[in-house]
């Protein structure tokens, strides 16, 4: 349950901004999440609820944009979707594909008040 | 919401306010409080319609680990100026890591001084068995904590002697999904996966076997007993990692020590030299 603790760097990031921004409330937090990135969503979504109460993110949308992953050959330079972090390219069968996009855990934006 | 003074569950936040009035109301759901004072006055039985605040957007663009990577950032430049070999090693619990371990120390004594971080959720068992090979080591509790985090790491730094060319032997709590997130500032990740699970266990967890940089195949004296087949397992750990370092090792009887303490020593050599 790692999601946990990530949710609480969420908390902790979100508070931080509070301060230098100057607002009293998070209402929608606009995450990135790479498919091939090692968390479950719905639970991020479950411990997120967890972590923000009594902070300024308490009730807070969490809104997931996810990301689907993609790589590149180091041998033929082919480009393509990930299903895996060990995919094998489609052109050449080289692996594994450099991970170009899919892994990101990222806060975007919050929208505050 | 409340039909008194408007505030309630549609987004505002309404302040504790004081005025006298003499008609009684209900009025006891929790107001936030916050500490500036601002005027108003407001008259029951007229309505009042109070837009919510206006929102605004503000542009973070923060990766949720970024925090961890600066601290594991400062423990990586830390252990390197004091030229000690950080050491992550991680695995499925059960896989044998503390037995190594003390074999490691038992094997290295008089040569190479180890010192040890034991990540668990619960218990000093694990610190009890290092100590008694002579080893320091300091026992990190995560409670309900899956892995252990370069906080965690930069807490234990102080608490133990490391001597330029020493070894600090980070074990992580058992687990092959969460610790492959934290990186804590070692130098290198050390997996370890016994012959007694699953040949294909590389291909179900890829974050960690990519991101090790040796894998050690354990308890190798089992195998006569076992269906397991290790060129497979070891053809999907390069599956995932074509780079990745293997040995096989038992700590048992003793297969397989000499190349990993090879390795080690290897790895620690140019830490040793002066700065």
């Amino acid at each position: 349950m790692h999601e946990l603790s990530l949710a609480h760097q969420m908390v902790e990031l979100i508070e931080s901004a509070a301060q230098t921004e100057g607002f009293n409330r998070a209402r929608v937090v606009h995450l990135e999440v790479g498919r091939l990135s090692c968390v479950e969503p719905q639970a991020l979504a479950t411990a997120f609820e967890a972590a923000s109460q009594g902070t300024c993110a308490e009730g807070a949308e969490l809104a997931l944009h996810v990301i689907d992953a993609e790589g590149a050959c180091a041998a033929c330079g082919q480009h393509q979707a990930l299903e895996t972090l060990y995919d094998e390219c489609q052109s050449c069968g080289q692996l594994p594909l450099k991970v170009l996009t899919g892994t990101q855990l990222r806060v975007l934006d919050l929208e505050v008040e | 919401m409340c039909t008194t003074c408007g505030c309630g569950s549609d987004g505002a936040t309404i302040h504790p306010h004081h005025h006298d009035h003499t008609n009684d109301h209900p009025h006891d759901h929790h107001h936030h409080d916050h500490d500036h004072s601002h005027p108003h006055g407001h008259v029951h039985g007229a309505t009042v319609v109070t837009l919510p605040p206006e929102a605004r957007l503000i542009h973070i663009e923060q990766d949720l680990l970024a925090r961890n990577d600066r601290q594991a950032a400062i423990n990586r430049a830390t252990l390197a100026g004091l030229g000690v070999l950080g050491l992550n090693l991680v695995s499925s619990p059960g896989s044998g890591k503390t037995t190594l371990l003390v074999n490691t120390i038992e094997q290295l004594a008089g040569q190479v001084p180890v010192a040890v971080i034991e990540g668990d959720q619960q218990t000093e068992r694990d610190a009890d068995r290092i100590r008694a090979t002579g080893a320091p080591a300091i026992q990190v509790n995560t409670g309900k904590g899956c892995h252990l985090d370069a906080r965690m790491v930069a807490q234990a730094l102080p608490e133990l002697p490391l001597p330029r060319g020493s070894l600090l032997m980070i074990e992580n709590v058992g687990n092959l999904v969460c610790p492959a997130a934290f990186d804590l500032g070692e130098a290198h990740k050390v997996v370890i996966f016994s012959v007694t699970e699953g040949e294909d266990k590389p291909l179900k967890y890829p974050d960690m076997f990519q991101a090790a940089d040796l894998m050690l195949l354990s308890k190798c004296d089992l195998l006569p007993y076992l269906t397991f087949d290790p060129e497979e397992a070891e053809a999907h750990a390069r599956r995932v990692n074509p780079r990745l370092h293997i040995l096989r090792v038992s700590a048992t009887t003793g297969e397989g020590m000499p190349a990993w303490l090879d390795w080690l020593r290897e790895a620690r050599q140019p830490l040793c030299a002066n700065p």
